[in-house]
């Protein structure tokens, strides 16, 4: 059985740690046994691809986004030819022109829900795919441009197009768990390629992708940096933001800026304290939750709550 | 897909363009042997960064603006950088740009060699995707990997990541990367000039459709170098040029009536921003191996088939190499890695040469650094026009070719421009109607 992430909102809540720790099987019909080669992660060498019959159907969609979590699967170079041969790229516009019909064994989401017309395509995703993978911030917690959840968007088109009456858009921007039930959700702003390569090697294998949901402090202390709102003053979002990343900012000295989104156990009443004492203002500290995962519901609280007046 | 009309005319439709970055389509209608009308069909879904950048602080758009586009982050955040500096009124040091320009090096190295292998070279050598390219051209594809992995891990070096690197910030860098780490990829980055060179040669033998447009070329041109992460001015093939502060008094962008699109005019024209505009006014500025390598390849000074810029961004792509290994070579460590800034009310003027283009940002912040005001102008949004110039130019040139040749001609036309449309914030759902 494939458990789903159940999201009935923007508010709704993202996949918790328990289901990211859900196995990721392959689609019904289609055995692990079947895929042949070993694991991605594992392969050393690109294999020729074999026989298409046997291999799982791959989709790579794209919804409201940059681009860079799509990316990341092209920015596999040691491992994409390997990808190609264990998986049948079948829809993937971004890399071939050529386009096999659904329905797809597993369909990887990039992208937030902006307009009607997008809202309607992503039902039609699901019921072509056998497993749904979101990639990155933008599918999992509605991206930076979910900002607009908290703004005027009818002053943004103004702001942006001349006739703003030729636009359909949503007034706001939601990830895809709000719309349609999810499979996995993968985090990250980009997502990061080997835990990419991870999911995709996890789903081949039949078994559950090995994707930390603790925190990017966690990273800091394994890699011994220094702490840097202990050691500098400077404000890190490290404690409530999910590993990932290997705990750049911190390493380049700077504090994390959440790009993985809230971590298992967030404790965000506490961080936003400590930012307090750290001398930010508090139009600053709602600033700070308010990026790439705004939309995520631990961040989402914890800056509506600093706007109100809870952070002191 | 393609259908006839009822009154004998034709119609080649691409719902959704393949290989390019964003999502977009195409629309061409034959009446007579005639090209009656030509679509560009834009559908990415608009973001509004600039509504909700105002409200920000002048520090946040390199992090906000880099996710515009996940092909070109540096591009944004160079542009951004120095609008910020220009506002706050600080000067950064040598060191400083000298990274910056290396950090552009890896994007100019990831981005021109995804699009050069995995995007456009299918359409010469007829096929659907790299993947099948594979089969046949194993050691290419191979090659092509090894380019493109060669500019991710330089930003990974400098940068701390590949896709939105971490470590720029209004007056530099967070931490200078580590000459030992510098060095480190220099034999990769040597193999890669090399591989950079042959590709130049190789892609020349392809065969390239004949065609001449007689585009407006627009780019950034610096005194010391072929231009990259900045420009001192801004020069035209009119013989147009002014300060880099003065482009939005020449670029016009505008929302036409009965089209979904911001499009942008220079001087009230159309124009063309990118490798074949940057190569055309800089020839002079490249390295003498370069240039070698152009001519070589059959190219002259100027280019103005829009096909052969495969061959210019192979060019571009070997000088981006050169100009890591120069760049690296004369690195020391020991250079602080940024200037203060403080914030300063007043309105700036950024641009750099991003792969595809040409790109600026202009802001208004107060005197408390709180963003006022936004525009971002990239590449794309500027290209619409001469992107269509082209279609309509292929259609017609090729109108005899079957449908499925005539549409493969016409998606590589839009495909020679490295066209970006999620960068293309408001540049959507563009339907072109002329009678």
């Amino acid at each position: 059985m494939t458990d789903h992430a159940h999201h009935h909102g923007p508010a709704a809540q993202t996949a918790s740690g328990m289901e990211q720790a859900a196995a990721i099987e392959p689609a019904s019909g289609l055995e692990p046994a079947a895929v042949p080669g070993p694991a991605l992660a594992e392969a050393a060498a690109p294999e020729p691809a074999p026989a298409s019959a046997a291999r799982p159907k791959l989709a790579v969609w794209k919804f409201a986004s940059c681009d860079g979590c799509q990316l990341s699967l092209l920015n596999c170079e040691d491992e994409l030819l390997s990808i190609a041969g264990a998986v049948h790229i079948a829809y993937f516009p971004e890399a071939t022109r050529a386009v096999v019909e659904g329905p797809y064994d597993l369909s990887l989401v990039e992208g937030s829900i902006t307009t009607p017309e997008d809202m309607r395509r992503i039902h039609e995703i699901r019921a072509q795919s056998g497993t749904l993978v979101t990639i990155g911030a933008c599918a999992t917690a509605g991206g930076i441009q979910a900002l607009r959840n908290w703004a005027d968007v009818d002053e943004f088109r103004s702001i942006v197009y001349a006739h703003p009456e030729y636009l359909s858009t949503l007034d706001t921007s939601t990830p895809i768990a709000s719309h349609v039930d999810v499979d996995y959700e993968l985090r990250g702003c980009p997502v990061d390629k080997r835990q990419l390569i991870e999911v995709l090697a996890a789903y081949l294998n039949g078994r559950k992708p090995r994707i930390p949901s603790y925190s990017v402090c966690v990273e800091c202390k394994r890699k011994g940096n220094i702490c840097v709102p202990i050691a500098n003053g400077t404000p890190c979002l490290g404690p409530v933001t999910q590993a990932g990343c290997g705990a750049l900012c911190p390493t380049y000295g700077r504090g994390c800026y959440g790009c993985f989104g809230p971590q298992d156990t967030t404790n965000t009443a506490s961080l936003t304290t400590q930012l307090v004492e750290l001398g930010m203002a508090d139009a600053d500290i709602v600033r700070v939750y308010r990026t790439f995962n705004a939309g995520a519901p631990e961040f989402e609280a914890a800056g509506n709550a600093v706007e109100a007046g809870g952070a002191r | 897909m393609t259908h006839t009309l009822k009154d004998g005319g034709q119609v080649l439709n691409v719902g959704m363009l393949a290989r390019v970055e964003g999502e977009g389509g195409m629309h061409i209608e034959i009446k007579d042997r005639t090209v009656v009308d030509v679509q560009l069909n834009i559908f990415e879904p608009p973001r509004f960064y600039e509504g909700f950048l105002r409200g920000r602080h002048y520090t946040e758009p390199p992090d906000i603006t880099a996710r515009i586009c996940g092909i070109c982050p540096v591009a944004y955040q160079s542009a951004s950088t120095e609008a910020m500096e220009v506002i706050c009124g600080v000067q950064t040091t040598d060191a400083i740009q000298t990274m910056r320009r290396l950090l552009y090096c890896g994007e100019w190295i990831e981005s021109h060699a995804l699009h050069i292998f995995m995007l456009h070279a299918p359409d010469f050598l007829g096929y659907e995707s790299v993947l099948e390219m594979a089969e046949i051209h194993g050691d290419v594809v191979q090659m092509a990997l090894r380019l493109k992995k060669c500019g991710n891990d330089l930003m990974e070096t400098v940068g701390g990541r590949a896709i939105h690197p971490v470590n720029v910030r209004v007056g530099g860098f967070y931490r200078m990367p580590a000459l030992a780490d510098l060095m480190a990829l220099r034999p990769a980055l040597e193999r890669g000039l090399e591989d950079a060179l042959a590709a130049v040669q190789l892609v020349s033998t392809f065969d390239f459709p004949d065609m001449e447009q007689d585009y407006t070329y627009v780019s950034l041109r610096h005194p010391d170098h072929y231009p990259l992460e900045r420009g001192a001015e801004v020069v035209a093939s009119t013989g147009v040029r002014f300060p880099v502060a003065e482009i939005p008094l020449h670029v016009e962008e505008f929302h036409v009536a009965h089209s979904n699109a911001l499009h942008a005019r220079f001087d009230g024209e159309p124009f063309f921003v990118g490798p074949l505009a940057r190569y055309t006014l800089n020839f002079d500025q490249l390295s003498p191996r370069c240039q070698e390598a152009a001519l070589s390849a059959g190219l002259t000074e100027t280019c103005r088939n829009p096909f052969k810029s495969i061959i210019v961004r192979c060019v571009e792509l070997a000088y981006a190499f050169e100009e890591a290994l120069r760049i690296i070579d004369g690195w020391t460590d020991g250079h602080a890695p940024s200037v203060p800034t403080w914030p300063r009310a007043g309105e700036g003027v950024g641009a750099s040469e991003a792969p595809r283009g040409t790109i600026w940002h202009r802001y208004r912040v107060n005197d408390k650094g709180v963003i006022e005001d936004a525009q971002i102008v990239p590449p794309t949004s500027q290209n619409q026009s001469s992107i269509e110039m082209d279609l309509r130019t292929a259609a017609q040139q090729w109108v005899d070719l079957d449908d499925h040749a005539l549409t493969h001609r016409c998606e590589a036309a839009i495909r020679n421009y490295d066209p970006c449309i999620s960068c293309a914030t408001h540049f959507l759902d563009l339907r072109v109607q002329r009678s």
